[in-house]
């Protein structure tokens, strides 16, 4: 257990060998993962617990960690060492629990350039229980820590109010730590200038800019040059000889090939299973997945997204939010499920509310942005700039009713901005890896089911059946064709898939934009729908969903007037 | 001398001053929260920058930063030196 931000989830994956998501900002873990060690020669079950100021827990996740702590049988207290003093607020909290406590002095390394030296013996005295310096990043002090677990004790401090918990801590300090002045890097001169508004906003507006022709020249990139190439050249030719073997047509044949177009397959039209369905999330999604995350990854890791949630704190308390919530937005930019998941770290059941509705309608996710680049693109980037411009005024608006109509206010911004750090590649190419695993582990087989379920449906003839039925508002409102409703209905599993069915109906430019706008709006898709469920309860998930078609049948409805 | 120092809130203070904390008011949740972020009368401060149009004020405290909402740093008071 420790303060946000203090390195606990690298910890953590230090001692067990798993996994986990790890960032320089506060409220990166909102929920616990477990993990095994061996200790003594027994298994141990170890916990990675989201962060918290105090026992006293102020949002949803500071909650699930002051109940992990009735479960534990012994607490690894991870302290800042950089920032002692706030530090040990908790930990003498711990302390006057019975549960054993021992303390690692994380960011130990940091220590030396900052000017702090700690006596850790003394400290080690004062607080009655070992404390051991690491550094999780780089492993050192890991194996001490662990070897003085069997150390680890409950001192049974007296139980204090706030005002002495703090007298004791200022007592501490005296003893332990020196600071001495140093002369400022040129990391944290970049600091200052990013929290003030006259150089942070246009700083923002660069990194936001960079970030976006990063994301695109290495998606677009690899795309050129790596998977187009490689399913052209390589694979194109493999399926065409198993086309003639399965006689270039029949049942199978249309399952698994699809459909050809002057005897050639085109990846984004021919829906086989082979064909399509490996192509939509390995040669066009996985490349954007891949440029996304590795900037998302690299912002995150220098610690810039609380200093953008400062500069946008104003905006977004006009839609009902703080600025913090810009973090699980930006999230949702890769994918929902985690983004909702995020939007534990905001206070309210009003703001989640809030912010996993606008997520689900407004932000599409990284699998949509490839398809809308590779579909949308091809007419022109005024007709992208249509679909995500339509797409933020819909989030503002929303907001911005959503602010006016539910009850209650949002609660003001309260953050730690945590320092720059320079991002350890380590930490960022495992996170990396683990984005990409997980997308194609639960992404692959939904799509290749899905173009399976859709190519025997459409044989079935029941697409044409429900097509007839929705005629009335698919061409009627949104002005798509008819067969458009299949894309919709595709949208609740994979919003690629959806997106990618729009390209054999031939439509125009404006058509594109109406679908793209409409399909990013609609039911998010089935993966972010249960964590909806999860994070809202039935009753509110029944309210986000009728927003969500409220809004993009009001909204497909104006663009296809305008457009 | 009936004030030998001047008594600011965080809102009411420039960018690049630093004072002690006389004063944090508050309702119940937001006091717990900010006492344990460790700004709590006593404790050195000094305002790194604050946004226009009523955005949150940025504080440095020892070593860490801290980006306040407008409404809160309106009512905590800061002893100016």
């Amino acid at each position: 257990m420790g303060n946000p931000n203090v390195g606990k989830s690298v910890f953590f994956s230090r001692i067990t060998g798993v996994k986990v998501i790890a960032s320089n900002y506060p409220g990166t873990t909102v929920s616990f993962t477990r993990g095994f060690m061996k200790l003594a020669g027994d298994e141990v079950e170890v916990i990675d617990v989201p962060g918290t100021y105090s026992l006293e827990p102020a949002s949803k996740a500071e909650e699930v960690a002051s109940e992990m702590l009735q479960d534990g049988d012994l607490v690894i207290n991870i302290i800042d060492a950089t920032n002692l003093e706030r530090n040990l607020y908790l930990a003498l909290e711990l302390l006057e629990k019975q549960t054993p406590v021992i303390v690692a002095l994380n960011i130990w390394d940091d220590t030396k350039h900052r000017g702090i030296t700690i006596d850790v013996e003394k400290l080690e005295q004062l607080l009655g229980v070992p404390v051991v310096p690491t550094a999780a990043i780089t492993g050192q002090g890991i194996k001490e820590l662990v070897d003085r677990i069997p150390e680890a004790t409950s001192p049974s401090m007296p139980v204090r109010t706030h005002d002495e918990r703090w007298v004791a801590i200022g007592s501490i300090i005296d003893e332990v730590q020196t600071i001495v002045h140093r002369h400022h890097t040129w990391l944290e001169r970049l600091e200052d200038a990013s929290a003030k508004p006259f150089t942070g906003l246009p700083i923002a507006a660069l990194v936001l800019g960079i970030s976006f022709l990063v994301v695109r020249f290495v998606g677009e990139g690899l795309i050129g040059y790596v998977f187009e190439p490689l399913f052209e050249r390589l694979w194109a030719p493999l399926m065409m000889n198993l086309s003639v073997v399965l006689g270039s047509g029949g049942f199978w044949h249309d399952i698994l090939i699809g459909k050809l177009f002057d005897g050639e397959i085109d990846f984004f039209q021919s829906m086989g299973v082979l064909t399509t369905g490996l192509y939509i999330p390995i040669g066009a999604v996985l490349p954007y997945i891949f440029a996304f995350y590795l900037v998302l990854g690299f912002l995150e890791d220098l610690g810039y997204l609380p200093r953008l949630a400062v500069l946008l704190d104003n905006l977004m308390h006009r839609i009902g939010l703080h600025g913090y919530a810009i973090i699980p937005t930006m999230l949702g930019l890769g994918c929902n499920v985690p983004a909702i998941m995020a939007t534990r770290i905001l206070e309210s059941r009003r703001e989640r509310f809030i912010a996993a509705t606008l997520i689900s309608i407004g932000i599409p996710c990284a699998a949509a942005h490839a398809m809308i680049f590779g579909l949308v693109g091809a007419q022109g980037v005024q007709y992208v700039a249509m679909v995500y411009g339509s797409l933020f005024v819909v989030w503002i608006i929303l907001g911005f009713i959503l602010n006016r109509t539910i009850k209650g206010f949002s609660p003001e911004l309260l953050i730690e901005i945590p320092p720059y750090r320079l991002p350890s590649w380590r930490v960022l190419l495992q996170k990396l890896w683990m984005r990409i695993y997980g997308f194609l582990r639960e992404a692959l087989p939904i799509i290749l089911a899905a173009i399976f379920v859709i190519g025997i449906l459409y044989t079935l003839g029941v697409f044409d059946f429900i097509a007839n039925l929705t005629a009335p508002v698919v061409s009627g409102i949104f002005g798509l064709p008819k067969e458009g409703v299949v894309a919709i209905v595709v949208g609740f599993l994979r919003k690629d898939v959806a997106i990618g069915m729009l390209a054999p109906l031939s439509l125009s430019a404006g058509q594109l934009v109406v679908g793209c706008v409409v399909l990013s709006m609609f039911f998010p898709c089935i993966a972010a729908f249960v964590v909806l469920a999860r994070e809202l309860g039935v009753k509110r998930l029944i309210g986000a969903t009728a927003i969500m078609i409220t809004a993009a049948v009001i909204v497909g409805g104006l663009l296809n007037l305008i457009l | 001398m009936l004030s030998p120092k001047q008594q600011l809130t965080l809102r009411q203070m420039q960018v690049g001053q630093s004072g002690t904390v006389v004063q944090v008011a508050g309702g119940r949740g937001r006091m717990t929260r900010l006492n344990a972020l460790g700004i709590r009368p006593g404790r050195r401060i000094t305002k790194v920058s604050s946004m226009f149009m009523r955005g949150p004020v940025t504080v440095r405290m020892g070593q860490t930063q801290i980006a306040i909402g407008f409404g809160m740093a309106n009512r905590i008071l800061v002893e100016v030196d």
